[in-house]
């Protein structure tokens, strides 16, 4: 708790007490207590009343120190002291309750972000200097010791070590780096001594590009918030007129009407006329729920997309690199004759000198180091595949074209991939097939994206049409097209624009790779694996910090809640105000309800909005 | 236009951010303005060569509007 609010609660104590004393104590005179409300109120109030009156001055009138001014003043003036002191007191308690909340929010939501490194160890001079990061210049050899935070991207030089990425991705398992691997500034380096030559300066580093994102994302106002303010700017000057033709117009006209039993109705008008709990509430919820979002390495860019995000119709999906893994990998060796690896093994060899990517693959799979003095010979036959003689015996490798040249009597087959036909001394060996595989997280999302009302699922790929539905397939996907060029995807993302129902979402994810089209065409764009890549950063309204898609749901979830709490705070807060009105109108309730109508709606909102946060903490644990 | 950004702080009150955004809004040379009373950040956009007008103007409303604003550089 800061100076500024021990203060304030030493007042609100000091005001709280004496008006107990008088509340137990019988004077024998009515002053006496009068005179320790009276006290009372100055001792808590009396820096709202200043400010009423600075405000006065500079023609503010609709403010809410005003209102409490006059609302406790006139009720003063028509002899309801115990009111006047706790219109009073309760409202300098909500203030100092909504700094209090707001203040730990704020801190929360830093906590939740707390990547910035304070400090570099920089190589200067052959001594090693603790300087800020922003103080280092590109191609300096910074030191990063255990439990340090890496403060600039840059390359490792020197040791190997596991990396903490959780605080960028969420994710818990850690990095193994060592030399020439790239490093991103924000991670924590768990156990080894590191040396990275810095390749960013600090501001251009991926830690200040997502702080920067992070902070600025509040800027971009969502609907509600702007809803909000318009209402505010409305609601109190209409409450405050009716306050004022309500003083004035009944006693005027009705005979029987007493005139402090009217003010004191309008006064509770003034009373209730403070917008500050919507006000509050709603940006609040917003804040946590970006925060809750980039908790989980979901960066999403302003409330605007965050309130957008839960009323998502239409997915769009990239598919490689987005569903499926993006790498080429041996997924079956179907030997015969032979075992698994002993095929994987002439294929490797005979393919060793082939830089053609099928050839990679097969070298990753088999994972050995390849003895090139067992390789004689080898010949590329373009279109084909390669003959070669690995350990004295004559290799095969390539497609069914291959097989059929050199007359080899081999069996189809036909899954869905890139199928690698062997022949060993010109007898069929065998088949290896080589495929991007689908995501393990890819099955996750989808199930889970209907199962968050999801209407359609789409996958667009420039990819072939007999494995685009086999993916399309295995996960279940409403609609798919294949084999496009990047503009058909754009007329394709626009056909489906007009699908949607007027307030429907279309959200388009992709690894951010040449989606810039239709990434800004969609309502949402969606950048996956955005640790590293400055290209998806800039171009998404979302990022995805690592390559998992179902982190996507996990931010509809987070919108869906965030929303369910604004849409709670803003129906509860209105009713509540509007139903006091009425009954204070009708003279049926005191000013005392009033105040609850005012704080006690403020405190109930804003502990209703702080939950966004502290869901997803037990979440974690 | 490039973009600024200033922290913003004292600003208790979250409808006096809304106010205090709107009076901003007024000025000619910036365009964009928004007050994020959560993360406590004033952003606008402006031509470079009117950044040291335009801040009067800026300094000059928050005075009169809420005095005991203090606008900071990040």
């Amino acid at each position: 708790m800061n100076h500024k609010r021990k203060k304030q609660l030493i007042k609100i104590m000091i005001s709280l007490l004496l008006v107990v004393i008088s509340l137990l104590f019988q004077f024998n005179e009515e002053l006496y207590h009068n005179i320790l409300y009276i006290i009372a109120y100055i001792i808590v109030g009396y820096d709202i009343v200043l400010k009423a009156i600075r405000n006065i001055l500079k023609g503010k009138v609709f403010d809410e120190n005003f209102l409490m001014t006059v609302a406790t003043i006139g009720a003063f003036c028509i002899g309801e002291f115990p009111e006047a002191v706790a219109v009073m007191f309760f409202y300098q308690v909500g203030e100092l309750f909504q700094s209090y909340a707001v203040d730990k929010s704020r801190k929360s939501v830093s906590n939740l972000m707390d990547i910035r490194p304070d400090y570099a160890n920089v190589y200067r001079k052959s001594e090693v200097e603790r300087v800020s990061p922003d103080e280092v210049n590109i191609g300096e050899i910074i030191l990063v010791k255990p439990g340090e935070k890496i403060p600039l991207d840059g390359i490792v030089v020197e040791g190997e070590s596991m990396l903490n990425t959780e605080a960028l991705t969420g994710e818990a398992v850690p990095r193994k780096v060592s030399i020439n691997d790239e490093v991103l500034s924000g991670c924590i380096n768990n156990n080894g001594i590191l040396k990275i030559k810095v390749e960013k300066e600090f501001e251009e580093s991926t830690v200040s590009k997502i702080l920067d994102l992070v902070e600025n994302a509040s800027s971009r106002k969502s609907k509600s918030e702007n809803f909000i303010s318009k209402f505010a700017k409305i609601y109190t000057p209409i409450v405050v007129w009716i306050a004022v033709l309500l003083a004035g117009i009944p006693p005027l006209i009705m005979k029987d009407a007493i005139f402090s039993d009217w003010l004191y109705r309008a006064l509770s008008f003034l009373v209730v006329s403070c917008p500050c709990a919507l006000v509050i509430s709603i940006p609040l919820s917003f804040f946590g729920g970006i925060g809750a979002a980039s908790k989980i390495g979901v960066l999403i860019k302003g409330s605007n997309y965050l309130e957008s995000l839960a009323s998502t119709e239409i997915i769009v999906c990239d598919k490689t690199g987005t569903l499926t893994e993006g790498v080429f990998k041996v997924q079956k060796i179907k030997p015969i004759g032979y075992s698994d690896e002993d095929l994987l093994r002439y294929a490797s060899y005979a393919e060793s000198f082939s830089n053609h990517p099928i050839s990679l693959s097969l070298k990753q799979a088999y994972g050995k180091e390849i003895n090139e003095k067992l390789i004689t010979k080898t010949q590329e036959i373009s279109g084909k595949g390669v003959l070669g003689e690995v350990d004295g015996k004559k290799v095969l490798v390539g497609n069914e074209k291959l097989m059929k040249e050199y007359n080899i009597k081999f069996e189809k087959n036909k899954e869905v991939g890139t199928i690698i036909y062997v022949a060993i001394n010109e007898k069929f060996a065998g088949t290896i097939l080589i495929a991007d595989k689908i995501k393990e997280d890819s099955y996750k999302a989808v199930s889970s994206f209907k199962n968050n009302g999801i209407e359609k699922i789409v996958m667009l790929t420039g990819d072939r049409e007999n494995i685009s539905e086999s993916v399309a397939n295995a996960l279940n996907l409403d609609e798919y097209h294949a084999e496009l060029l990047p503009q058909d995807k754009v007329s394709f993302v626009e056909k489906l624009m007009t699908e949607k129902s007027s307030n429907g979402k279309l959200i388009f994810i992709g690894d951010g790779i040449n989606d810039a089209p239709v990434l800004a065409l969609s309502d949402i764009g969606v950048a996956m694996g955005g640790l590293g890549s400055d290209a998806a950063i800039e171009a998404a309204d979302v990022v995805i910090m690592t390559d998992e898609p179902s982190k996507l749901s996990n931010s509809i979830q987070i919108s869906k809640k965030t929303m369910r709490i604004v849409r709670q705070n803003i129906i509860f807060a209105i009713t509540v105000k509007v139903g006091v009105l009425i009954l204070s109108a009708l003279g049926i309730t005191t000013m005392w309800i009033a105040v609850f109508a005012d704080v006690g709606v403020s405190i109930l909102a804003i502990l209703n909005a702080l939950r966004i946060l502290r869901i997803k903490k037990t979440k974690k644990e | 236009m490039k973009k600024y950004k200033f922290k913003i702080k004292n600003l208790d009150c979250a409808n006096c951010a809304n106010e205090l955004e709107e009076a901003l809004q007024k000025i000619d040379m910036i365009e964009n303005v928004s007050i994020s009373f959560m993360a406590q950040r004033l952003t606008f956009e402006c031509m470079e060569e009117n950044i040291e007008p335009a801040l009067e103007s800026i300094r000059k409303i928050i005075k009169k509007e809420e005095p005991d604003v203090i606008l900071e550089e990040v």
